[in-house]
């Protein structure tokens, strides 16, 4: 049967060989498949990210999310994600940490029974920037998703945020090898309109292979089903872009 | 003497509390996501004791405009003649410790 699947908790080696745990999903079918990291979003790996995770499984992929924060544990999810986002972005999730806990999951899922090789990334929020990172990072991955990432350009100094991320992501730009889907609201603050303009102005000269979807009437996270960001026809138009993306990038071999 | 003054105000928001007394020795204050409460931002209040893991937190999420109602309360509450005493004694100890 197409829908049966089996979730689960696993371990890996992430960054620097510590062993992270994450949330896995896959289908029970023989046949060969791709896999998806998911990289949650700054709340932390909350139920919706987690279905975020069974719904590729439902698709035919096989799904893992790393706890980007897990290193700050152990206890409740919640909590977990509070005590990491009061220590700052910086601190709690530095940039050659989530790409090493990223590769980790990639070779996770490279190594289970039915992969077909092929892997790629999707991040929501701050997990859309480093998934923009990780397209220029990480060359094995075959596709990456950015949904509304934000922090890409460099950002204004900010006394508030000594922690945050200022330098943006973008000066990575130059190295990117792997193609890059891009989700937008219009009505989003970080990125903004002229952000998102810049980022494709960018992306454009240089040439990469890139696609970005812009949606009226969405701003935030308009894929959070359980918050009132959530935009019903914006959000099922983005996802069938998403599995058309990875359906070209990972499943022909 | 027992002041019975309370500032009721009326907010939208969320909260995660613990199952018994907990220490509280910091409040970290923060607009941004949040978890459970139904906006795209709050102002996201935890009171914590980083000494006692993660799970030492009373965490509130309120809208913006009920966390200023909640300053309004709290400055309300401040102005009772025995808050006025006890903030200066409060400042005063604190002083002597700091010069100490």
């Amino acid at each position: 049967m197409k829908d049966e699947m089996l979730v689960e908790w696993v371990g890996f080696p992430g960054h620097d060989g510590d062993v992270i745990e994450a949330y896995s999903a896959r289908p029970l079918g023989r046949e060969r498949r791709p896999g998806v990291v998911v990289l949650h979003h700054a709340p932390g790996l909350d139920p919706w990210c987690k279905e975020v995770v069974r719904a590729f499984a439902s698709e035919g992929y096989a799904a893992v999310a790393p706890h980007l924060y897990h290193r700050r544990g152990p206890g409740h999810w919640a909590d977990v994600a509070a005590a990491a986002r009061a220590d700052g972005v910086g601190v709690s999730m530095p940039n050659e940490q989530v790409m090493g806990d990223l590769e980790g999951a990639a070779r996770y899922l490279r190594a289970q029974p039915g992969s077909n090789g092929k892997v790629g990334v999707i991040g929501f929020c701050s997990g859309g920037r480093q998934s923009f990172l990780a397209a220029c990072d990480v060359p094995s991955l075959d596709a990456a998703v950015d949904c509304w990432g934000g922090s890409v350009l460099p950002q204004e100094p900010d006394p508030l945020r000594p922690n945050g991320p200022t330098h943006g992501v973008i000066h990575r730009a130059p190295d990117m090898t792997v193609p890059l889907l891009g989700i937008f609201g219009n009505d989003d603050a970080n990125p903004d309109v002229a952000q998102v303009d810049e980022t494709q102005r960018v992306l454009t000269e240089l040439g990469k292979e890139f696609e970005f979807h812009r949606y009226d009437g969405a701003g935030h996270a308009f894929f959070t089903t359980d918050k009132p960001n959530y935009r019903q026809e914006q959000a099922v138009d983005g996802w069938a872009k998403v599995f058309a993306f990875y359906d070209k990038h990972l499943r022909q071999e | 003497m027992c002041t019975w003054i309370t500032e009721k105000v009326a907010v939208t928001g969320a909260a995660r509390g613990v199952s018994d007394w907990m220490t509280v020795n910091q409040v970290n204050v923060f607009y941004d996501h949040p978890v459970q409460a139904p906006f795209d931002h709050a102002v996201i209040i935890d009171f914590v004791d980083p000494s006692a893991g993660v799970g030492a937190r009373v965490g509130i999420e309120l809208s913006a405009a009920s966390a200023v109602e909640l300053v309004r309360a709290i400055e309300a509450a401040l102005v009772s003649p025995e808050a006025v005493r006890d903030l200066a004694d409060e400042r005063a100890a604190n002083r002597s410790t700091v010069s100490s």
